[in-house]
């Protein structure tokens, strides 16, 4: 092999740490992938009920306000908030823009903190803001 | 013997041997599923609370009837086509890659299906108990 070692040895598919941007890539799939199945579920199973009458709808919010659903509620939540916020990302990146490295970094970075804290102001919303 | 070169075989081709219009309709039903969504998580925290009355007479006005049927519409199309994508991706054997395809098809259309009659029925059937 006549290899000149002051070229960069390219590409480096096996070597590779994580950054923000591959972070957001996949979470991006498997929050979408979450909420497509768990969301919609919960979304037919919602109306359905509210179309059967009062006596559904009581079965429907018995289970939906039990306190261990929000163990799932909480993560649904934040799964369509970060597919919405990654997926406008998405959005930006296709027209062809955000892609200098740390234009990149920060707008992945952003989507994860964004929607962390909009989950949690939603959450003090339900719990505390209504009265 | 085509006269294509590879390169024009294969343009526009993913995974799934197609791709442009699956793309652009993913990208189409996102931007309506991001407004259809900000409408329905305001109008949500706005309403008095979930209870049945409140939910029912709710979904009786056109102006939020509407807007779910469409939310509903675009949500499914959206999520079908997000799946499907991800089936193409990782599944490699062509027969389960079938399977899977089939089945998200059939269980969003049956999901869209339920959820839209369910908003139709309340719809029409007024905002009475």
């Amino acid at each position: 092999m006549h290899r000149n070692p002051s070229r960069p040895l390219s590409p480096h598919l096996t070597i590779w740490k994580w950054g923000p941007h591959m972070l957001v890539s996949i979470l991006h799939r498997v929050t979408g992938v979450g909420v497509g199945i768990a969301g919609a579920a919960a979304l037919v199973w919602w109306l359905l009920a509210a179309s059967e009458g009062a006596t559904a709808y009581a079965t429907f919010l018995e289970w939906a306000t039990w306190e261990w659903a929000l163990l799932i509620w909480i993560p649904l939540s934040w799964g369509l908030i970060q597919h919405t916020l990654s997926g406008l990302r998405h959005m930006v990146m296709d027209i062809g823009a955000g892609y200098e490295l740390s234009t990149n970094k920060t707008w992945a970075n952003i989507t994860v903190v964004a929607s962390v804290l909009l989950t949690v102001l939603l959450w003090l919303y339900i719990f505390y803001g209504r009265g | 013997m085509s006269m294509e070169i590879p390169l024009g075989r294969v343009r526009g081709l993913g995974a799934a041997g197609e791709g442009a219009e699956h793309w652009w309709q993913e990208r189409l039903t996102s931007i309506a599923a991001f407004l259809l969504l900000v409408w329905l998580a305001v109008s949500l925290l706005r309403l008095p609370g979930l209870d049945h009355r409140t939910v029912a007479s709710w979904l009786a006005d056109p102006f939020a009837a509407v807007p779910m049927l469409l939310f509903v519409g675009v949500a499914f199309w959206h999520l079908k086509l997000g799946l499907q994508v991800v089936v193409e991706d990782y599944v490699h054997d062509d027969g389960s890659k079938l399977f899977w395809i089939l089945l998200i098809n059939f269980a969003s259309i049956l999901g869209a299906a339920f959820a839209l009659f369910a908003v139709l029925k309340i719809a029409f059937a007024g905002s009475a108990e």
